[in-house]
């Protein structure tokens, strides 16, 4: 079956057996390989995407739901100007350590911001407990998400 | 130069935070093939494979593969690569099935028939392997001269270390004669030993390759042995590479976790302070010994945690039961006894009705006082400022006034500890030998070889940072890149606290050595072995002596809320001061503090993992919780400076002890908040209300 979708602003058609996990798609197909695998169910958010903006696990999405979406990952966020922002703010703050969760981080922060742009702190607890992080305790991501929310004034 | 502690930002950031940065998982390689393991459903049992006719391109690999011992190397050599004629837990690894089509291995897989003839499993503590003693002083007459004897015991649960990239390895030939192992580790050197042993090959004909590794927090210390040997013998055979990553599942039912411990402690006590502590601790390390007889010994060498007792005896136990095998996690036996102690402290002060903070200052540590095994605390112990500063930012003294009375379901809790800085004992200069080398090109570009690992902990910045400082020249490039065993010497594992502290201290010696004899345009290669300092006297068969060349210390306050209705605690603050010496960056070391203490608060309060038959319940995120974002709460962190002689720019060890006082500091502040004794850890919801409805 065809699948048509916008994939990091690029129009695809896609033949694929449509019940294929999006996040193998992605992976293997694509070889968009900054979408990790955690848990394979749902909880970790080490596969996280964004679909329409939205924050999406792409391990429970089959590629059929995607039909006429449009899908960021990592890659393609990252040559967005609120990823620079974003960066800096993680940079500074110290929110990656082993870093395997943190292109979903970055994602989901992206998510967050799309929607408020200067989210309390517990708006981003909120935002990020979908996503779990085994280094850092959160804090220094949170402090980043607010650092970025405020330098990217206008931005989100 | 600016001190070494202002912070610079992780070398590693762009890659990681863009998903540029390759992890196992990522690697293509042409030509792949798969692995995925088929394991036993039985606890005990001996068995017989009954193979199926195998589809063209699918490969079975099991012990009768092997070309030497089936033995994976490491401290105690009783893991099995494959289990051959009998399983001794749900989960051990039988064979491989191998292939390049997934699904059809998964056919095959479910086609294998397993024949068992079960045995009796034993899942209690009657299977005891190793015992070990110790004594300091005259235990026998303080008990004997005693006003009081206080006793009570302490269990704590399993823990899963929970790195968010599951285990794996990538083995290929690259020559007809050579297999190279790309794999999510902490010990490239242990896991090349193992190969060479498993194969029987040269060393120069097994090389293993570090890429980015996504959490590893001890579970990945010794594990990944096994899986490269099962690999490398299936690369030895079939002459194609493998891949094989892990589930999710897979990882949690079968990879090592902390050790279950119970701890009992018999107090004696005269003119209202201890005299004398007789301690048992028995752990459980599962089927298999693997490392459990040293985290035995770290367990037992804190069995003073951050005091001083002059009278000691203390014992302890490894037992086997038909289980997962029990590893390395972070603390390394330390969180399972610190827990004891200061759970004991806090409630013998209660009982002798005297105050508890002032009863915890009484019996610290001092300067120049004998450690638990008769050394000596030779550095300056700062705990009575680094209390002070501890009881000033988080307002304990006040809060507990308030708190501290029935039905407020508020509380707050304070633990005091220490954490002995690598390896145990002779452990360096004995069996690791760590070296170090640094190669300087005609470009006078600088290379650093090291063989421990950046897992997250910012390793790749650190000891980068320290070279820099040491050389001092705005004008050369420093290269370092993650570990290759063909380039890299052994420098050890990337354990015990001991990167920052021993590897780079050795990398700052090397990197005197380099400018002290610097040559422009020459090539130089500085290679910097470990030296124990002088001082260091260690009986590893008594347990007597320095057990480590020096200990970090911290104190951890946690401020709670129960639910009176749901008894669900809720994190307020947590505030933490350490003494690790000189630290070597600041923003690097908070994030160690904040996600050990993280950790080892939730070891208190949050994570429960059950094992019963030997069948692991909880095996997915779904069901064992580790803390999500709003789990946690806001975190205060203070460094107190004071510098190791023998530390690079002064730095010990700071990776284990932020997780050590986690779990006292927040059952304490449960304590308070419930106003009941608490014994065991996990302090979960259903334990709190066993508490309060069913105890008087």
């Amino acid at each position: 079956m065809k699948i048509k979708f916008t994939l990091n602003q690029k129009s695809i058609e896609h033949e694929a057996n449509p019940s294929s996990r999006l996040l193998d798609v992605l992976r293997d197909e694509f070889h968009l390989k900054g979408t990790k695998e955690g848990c394979g169910e749902g909880e970790c958010g080490a596969c996280a995407i964004l679909v329409d903006g939205h924050i999406t696990h792409s391990c429970l999405v089959p590629l059929a739901n995607v039909n006429n979406r449009s899908v960021t990952t990592i890659e393609g966020f990252r040559e967005t100007s609120q990823y620079r922002i974003l960066e800096e703010a993680m940079v500074e703050e110290g929110g990656s350590q082993c870093g395997i969760c943190s292109p979903g981080m970055m994602l989901a922060a992206q998510s967050l911001l799309t929607k408020n742009s200067h989210p309390t702190e517990e708006d981003i607890r909120d935002a990020l407990s979908g996503n779990l992080c085994r280094c850092t305790g959160y804090n220094m991501i949170i402090k980043a998400i607010i650092r970025a929310s405020k330098r990217g004034e206008g931005l989100w | 130069m600016k001190d070494i502690s202002t912070s610079i930002p992780k070398v590693d950031n762009p890659e990681k935070l863009s998903g540029r940065a390759l992890y196992v998982s990522d690697y293509e390689i042409p030509n792949l093939y798969y692995a995925k393991t088929l394991r036993s459903t039985q606890a005990k049992a001996f068995f017989h494979v009954i193979k199926p006719q195998l589809p063209q391109g699918i490969f079975i690999i099991d012990a009768s593969h092997l070309p030497q011992k089936n033995v994976v190397k490491m401290i105690a050599d009783d893991w099995k690569i494959f289990a051959d004629v009998e399983v001794n837990y749900i989960g051990e690894p039988i064979l491989l099935v191998i292939g390049q089509d997934k699904q059809k291995i998964e056919d095959v897989i479910h086609n294998i028939h397993v024949k068992y003839e079960p045995q009796t499993p034993i899942f209690d503590q009657s299977n005891i392997k190793t015992h070990k003693t110790f004594q300091k002083g005259n235990p026998q007459q303080a008990f004997q001269e005693a006003d009081l004897m206080i006793e009570e015991t302490f269990e704590t649960g399993y823990q899963e270390q929970a790195y968010i990239e599951p285990q794996g390895m990538i083995a290929y030939p690259e020559t007809a004669d050579k297999i190279t192992l790309i794999g999510s580790i902490q010990c490239p050197y242990y896991v090349k030993n193992a190969v060479v042993e498993a194969l029987g090959y040269d060393e120069k004909n097994i090389r293993v390759i570090q890429p980015a590794v996504g959490g590893a927090f001890g579970g990945k210390e010794e594990f990944p042995s096994m899986m490269a040997c099962q690999l490398a013998v299936a690369v030895h055979h079939l002459h194609v590479p493998i891949k094989m990553i892990y589930e999710r599942e897979e990882d949690m039912i079968s990879t090592t976790k902390r050790h279950p411990s119970h701890v009992t402690i018999q107090a004696a006590i005269k003119n209202k302070k201890i005299t004398a502590l007789k301690t048992h601790v028995a752990i459980n390390g599962g089927a298999y010994l693997g490392l459990s007889n040293v985290v035995l010994s770290r367990a037992m060498l804190a069995a003073t945690s951050a005091y001083t007792i002059e009278n000691l005896d203390v014992t302890g136990d490894v037992y086997l039961t038909n289980s997962v095998p029990t590893g390395a996690f972070r603390g390394f036996g330390a969180p399972q006894m610190i827990f004891a102690v200061d759970m004991m402290m806090a409630h013998i002060a209660k009982k002798l009705k005297v105050n508890s903070l002032s009863f915890h200052r009484a019996h610290l540590a001092k300067q120049h006082d004998l450690t638990s095994t008769g050394g000596i605390f030779r550095d300056p112990i700062i705990m009575p400022e680094m209390i002070e500063k501890a009881l000033e930012i988080s307002d304990y003294i006040n809060k507990r006034k308030i708190y501290d009375q029935p039905t407020s379901y508020k509380g707050i809790g304070m633990s005091l500890f220490l954490h002995g800085c690598g390896f145990t004992g002779s452990g360096e200069a004995e069996h690791i030998h760590a070296k170090v080398k640094l190669v300087k090109d005609e470009h006078d570009d600088v290379y650093i070889y090291v063989a421990t690992v950046d897992m997250g902990q910012g390793q790749l910045t650190t000891l980068k940072k320290i070279v820099e400082h040491v050389i001092d020249r705005e004008d050369i490039r420093i290269i370092y890149l993650p570990a290759d065993t063909d380039d890299v010497p052994d420098s050890g594992p990337t354990v015990a606290s001991r990167t920052t502290m021993i590897v780079g201290g050795l990398l700052a010696r090397a990197a005197l050595k380099l400018k002290e004899t610097w040559k422009t345009h020459e090539r130089m290669e500085i290679m910097e072995s470990y030296v124990q300092p002088e001082y260091i006297r260690w009986n590893e068969e008594k347990l007597q002596g320095d057990a480590y060349p020096a200990y970090s210390w911290g104190v951890n306050v946690v401020e709670v809320e129960v639910n009176p209705i749901t008894y669900q605690v809720d994190l307020k603050q947590l505030w933490s001061v350490y003494d690790i010496g000189h630290v070597i960056d600041e923003r690097l070391a908070r994030g160690q503090a904040d996600g050990g203490l993280t950790q080892g608060v939730a070891f208190g309060y949050l994570e429960k993992m059950e094992i019963d038959q030997g069948r692991v319940i909880h095996k997915n995120f779904t069901d064992y919780i580790i803390p999500t974002a709003k789990d946690m709460a806001k975190t205060q962190t203070f460094f107190i400076d004071n510098p190791y002689a023998f530390g690079p720019y002064g730095a010990k060890g700071l990776g284990e002890l932020s997780l050590v006082g986690g779990a006292p500091a927040v059952a304490l502040a449960i304590e308070m908040a419930i106003q009941k004794s608490i014994h065991r850890i996990p302090v979960t919801p259903e334990m709190i209300m066993e508490l309060i409805e069913h105890e008087d």
